[in-house]
C-alpha cells in the first residue's frame, strides 16, 4: 500500500491582531488563502478541494461557516471538508488535507484555519454551562493551572521557568511580522512582575485573543516538481484522543500526547528527537507548558523538560529551538494556532521563515493540542522528500 | 494538477450500520447516553472491540446543543482508552464517513467507526439553522430553514417541474415506506396538512427529531472476513454550491450532479436511492439531478420525512443503502447527503454488492 508523498508549497498568514476591523470573515480567509497561492504560483484553478477548520462555532457565533465561505475560499463547485477537533484543530485539518493528497483522491488542496475572536467573545463561548458537567472554571487558565503545579511538584522545577519561556517566546516574536505581540520593551523582570492570574499562571505568560488565519497549499509529487520555491515534506503526520475527564488520566503528560508522537516518529524514521530534530513548534498557551510538552513529546526525560529551557536550549540560538515564530504566547487566533505550528515548521524546512529562521533546520515537528489535554495532532515536516 | 477519476487503489465497503429510534424528544438523555447504544450496536454486528477499531470519525454541531466543545464528551461514548486515532468534522456524518475512506484509503487504517449524533429538541432548529446564514447580511434577518425550503419549492413550481398535489404524494409514498422502518419518527397516513410557509403544509416538512447513528468501514479483505456481503463504496464524492440564493437556480442541483457524476453514478444504473431530501420539493430536484427513473426504489426508509436526526440524517442514508446490500436487497445503489441551505453541499455515494 503506498502513499502519495504530500509537499507543502504554499503558505499564507494574515497579520494576527486583536481585532480585524477592516475586513469580514470571509475576507480575513481570503487575505490568507490568496497569499498561500502567491507562494505556491498558483491560481484559484488550481485548486481541487478545500479543507477548512475552525474552533467552535460560538467564537464568531456562525453555525458551520464553511458554508458562507465558500465563495470566498473559490471552493465552488469543489469539495469542501470541515474540521474541528478543538485547540488541535488547525493541525488535524492539515492532516485531514493532506490525506485526500496522500490517498491520491486530489493533486492539491487548499487548507485554511482560522479564528476571529472579536466577531464574538471566547470567554462567553466556552462558559455555556449544562447540567452534570463540571464547567471550564474562568477560561482556558483556570482548567490548566492545576496541572502546571502538578508538573512543578512532579519535577521540582524553580518556579522562574515559566517567565523565560514567555520572555523567549515575547523576543521571537519580534522577529515575525504576522506576530500579534511586538512587545519591544519586553524583559525577564516585567514578565515576572506582571499580574498573578491563575497561580502560577502570570498575566504575561498567557497567550492573546486574536484576529487571524493561516493557509497552506498542499499538493503531490507532480505538483512539488513545479514548485516555484523548496517544499516541505510530510514525513509522518498523526492524530490522538483520549477522554477528557477519568480517573487514570495523567493531566501533567497525557498518553495521547505520548502515542501521537511515537507514532509520527516511526512514520518519519526518527530514533531519538532529540538528536534527529532541529526545531518544534510546539502548542504552548501557557509558558509552562514548553517544559510539560518537551517530555511528552519525547525531547527530555520526564521530570528533565525544565531544564532544557532553563539552559537556553530552546532559545532561537540554541541546540533545539521551540516557538521561534513566537508561538501561541505571542498570537492566538484559536482555531488557526495549531495551523500556524504546522505552517511555521513547514517554512523553517523550505528556508523561508525570514528573520526567525533556524540555520539549517531540516527536520521540524508542528505539534497542537486541544480540548482539556484531550487531542493531539502532530506533523514532521522535512527538506527532503520520503525515503520509500 | 488532479490525480480525481484515477481508480481507487483499496476496495472500501460499509460493513455495519446501526442507528437510534428517531423521536421528538430524548431530553432523559445526554447525547452520550443516546450515542452509546448505537456504537454498541454497531460493533456487536461486526465483533470487533473499540480498540480494534483503526479510525474514528464523528460528525455533529455544537449549534445544536447549545454549547462550545459538544463533541468532546462524546469519546466518552467511545470509550477512547488507550488513546485512539480519532477526528471529527463539524458536518453530517456522511462527510465524517467521507474522512474516514480516505484515511483507509492510504493504507494507514483497515477499520473505521463512524458515527454522529444531533439533538434538536433543546431548542428551536428551525431559528438555530438561520445561524448557518451570511453573517453579516443574512443571518440577521432571520429567514427559517422552513421559509428557505419554501422559497426553493415555488421556484421548482414556477419552473413547471412540480405542483403542490405532486409535493402531497411524495410526502405521502415517504411516510407509507416508513411503516415499514422501526426507527422512524413519522410513519402510515398523515394528511398533508395546512400551510406552514407556501407553498410547503406540514406534509412537505420533516419532523424535527433527535437521533443517533453509526457505521463499520473496512477494506478489501477484512471487509469480507467481517462481513458476510460487504456493500462496496464504488465511488463517493461532494460537491458545495455558493451560499447565497441569489446567484443560485434553485430548481436545480449541479452540485449533486456533479458530485453524482465524480462518484460514476451514471456509469450504470442503480436499483434503489436513499436521498437526503428533508423537504418534498427538494426530492423532486434530486431525482431530476441524478436522473433517478420511477423504476428506481427512492427512500423505502421513508427518508428525511419520515426521521430527519439533524447532522445524522445524512449518514444514516448511506447506512440504509448499504443494510439493504448487507440483506441482498439491493446490488447497486444511491446514497446522497446533503448540508445547508437550499441544498448547497451534496454528497453522493454509490455501493454495491458482490455479484451473487
Amino acid at each position: 500500500m503506498s502513499k502519495e508523498p504530500v509537499a507543502v508549497v504554499g503558505v499564507g498568514q494574515t497579520k494576527h491582531v486583536a481585532a480585524r476591523r477592516d475586513v469580514s470573515i470571509a475576507g480575513l480567509v481570503r487575505e490568507a488563502a490568496q497569499r498561500a497561492l502567491v507562494d505556491a504560483e498558483l491560481a484559484w484553478s488550481d485548486i481541487d478541494a478545500v479543507v477548512i477548520g475552525k474552533a467552535p462555532d460560538f467564537f464568531e457565533g456562525v453555525m458551520m461557516p464553511e458554508l458562507y465561505l465558500a465563495d470566498a475560499l473559490g471552493a465552488v463547485g469543489k469539495p469542501m471538508l470541515r474540521v474541528h477537533t478543538a485547540g488541535s484543530v488547525g493541525g488535524s485539518t492539515a492532516l485531514v488535507a493532506a490525506n485526500l493528497v496522500a490517498a491520491r483522491v486530489h493533486g492539491t488542496v487548499l487548507t485554511l484555519a482560522f479564528e476571529k475572536q472579536s466577531e464574538s467573545n471566547a470567554m462567553w463561548g466556552l462558559s455555556l454551562p449544562i447540567p452534570f458537567q463540571q464547567p471550564l472554571l474562568a477560561g482556558a487558565g483556570g482548567f490548566f493551572a492545576p496541572h502546571v503545579r502538578a508538573y512543578m511538584r512532579r519535577s521540582g522545577a524553580p518556579d522562574t521557568i515559566g517567565s523565560l519561556v514567555a520572555y523567549k517566546d515575547r523576543r521571537n516574536a519580534l522577529k515575525n511580522p504576522c506576530a500579534h505581540l511586538h512587545e519591544h520593551d519586553i524583559t525577564l523582570e516585567k514578565v515576572q512582575a506582571s499580574p498573578m492570574l491563575w497561580d502560577p499562571i502570570r498575566y504575561s505568560e498567557t497567550c492573546p485573543s486574536s484576529d487571524g488565519a493561516c493557509a497552506m497549499v498542499l499538493t503531490d509529487r507532480a505538483g512539488a516538481a513545479r514548485a516555484p520555491r523548496p517544499p516541505a515534506w510530510l514525513l509522518g503526520g498523526a492524530m490522538r484522543s483520549e477522554p477528557t475527564l477519568f480517573a487514570g488520566k495523567d493531566f501533567v503528560s497525557p498518553q495521547a500526547g505520548k502515542d501521537c508522537a511515537a507514532d509520527v516518529y516511526r512514520q518519519a524514521g526518527i530514533a531519538d528527537p532529540r538528536r534527529d530534530i532541529d526545531a518544534v513548534e510546539m502548542y504552548v498557551p501557557f509558558s509552562w507548558y514548553e517544559p510539560m510538552w518537551l517530555e511528552n513529546l519525547g525531547f527530555a526525560a520526564e521530570g528533565e523538560g525544565w531544564k532544557l529551557t532553563e539552559s537556553g536550549v530552546t532559545e532561537l540560538d540554541g541546540d533545539l529551538p521551540v516557538n521561534m515564530s513566537g508561538g501561541v504566547l505571542s498570537a492566538n487566533p484559536i482555531g488557526a494556532s495549531g495551523m500556524i505550528r504546522f505552517a511555521e515548521a513547514a517554512l523553517q524546512v523550505r528556508g523561508q521563515a525570514g528573520e526567525h529562521q533556524v540555520d539549517g533546520a531540516r527536520k521540524v515537528l508542528g505539534h497542537a493540542y486541544g480540548g482539556g489535554s484531550q487531542f493531539f495532532s502532530m506533523w514532521l515536516v522535512g527538506a527532503q522528500p520520503p525515503e520509500s | 494538477m488532479t490525480s480525481e477519476g484515477a481508480p481507487a487503489a483499496r476496495e472500501i465497503a460499509v460493513i455495519a450500520f446501526a442507528q437510534t429510534d428517531h423521536r421528538r424528544s430524548t431530553e432523559e438523555s445526554s447525547e452520550v447516553e443516546m450515542l452509546m447504544p448505537v456504537l454498541h450496536e454497531v460493533l456487536a454486528q461486526t465483533g470487533l472491540r473499540a480498540a480494534d477499531i483503526g479510525f474514528t470519525c464523528s460528525g455533529s454541531s455544537d449549534y445544536l446543543a447549545g454549547r462550545a466543545f459538544s463533541f468532546t464528551l462524546a469519546l466518552d461514548g467511545v470509550g477512547a482508552w488507550p488513546p485512539i486515532s480519532e477526528s471529527h468534522v463539524e458536518m453530517d456524518g456522511a462527510w465524517a464517513l467521507y474522512e474516514a475512506w480516505t484515511k483507509l484509503l492510504t493504507g494507514d487504517a483497515d477499520t473505521a467507526l463512524v458515527y454522529s449524533y444531533g439533538k434538536s429538541s433543546p431548542g428551536s432548529v428551525r431559528d438555530v439553522l438561520t445561524r448557518q446564514l451570511d453573517p453579516y447580511y443574512v443571518a440577521p434577518l432571520w429567514p427559517d430553514s422552513i421559509a428557505l425550503a419554501a422559497l426553493q419549492a415555488q421556484a421548482l413550481i414556477d419552473a413547471g417541474h412540480t405542483d403542490e398535489p405532486a409535493l402531497a404524494a411524495v410526502g405521502a409514498r415517504n411516510r407509507a415506506d416508513a411503516t415499514a422502518n422501526p426507527h422512524a419518527q413519522l410513519k402510515g397516513r398523515l394528511p398533508h396538512g395546512d400551510y406552514v410557509v407556501r407553498p410547503l403544509r406540514t406534509g412537505d416538512c420533516p419532523p424535527v427529531g433527535d437521533g443517533a447513528a453509526a457505521v463499520i468501514l473496512a477494506a478489501g479483505e477484512r471487509a469480507r472476513e467481517l462481513c458476510e456481503r460487504p456493500a462496496w463504496i464504488r465511488g463517493i464524492d461532494h460537491r458545495i454550491e455558493a451560499h447565497a440564493l441569489g446567484v443560485r437556480d434553485l430548481a436545480d442541483s449541479p452540485s449533486t450532479r456533479l458530485a453524482a457524476q465524480k462518484a460514476g453514478a451514471f456509469e450504470r444504473p442503480v436499483d434503489m436511492a436513499e436521498l437526503h431530501a428533508p423537504f418534498t420539493a427538494q426530492e423532486v430536484i434530486l431525482r431530476r439531478a441524478l436522473r433517478l427513473g420511477d423504476d428506481v426504489r427512492v427512500n423505502p426508509s421513508g427518508g428525511a420525512l419520515a426521521a430527519n436526526p439533524v447532522m445524522a440524517a445524512g449518514l444514516v442514508r448511506i447506512g440504509e443503502a448499504a443494510a439493504r446490500i448487507h440483506r441482498g436487497d439491493s446490488g447497486r445503489a444511491l446514497a446522497h447527503a446533503t448540508s445547508g441551505p437550499c441544498l448547497q453541499q451534496n454528497l453522493v455515494a454509490v455501493l454495491e454488492g458482490d455479484p451473487r
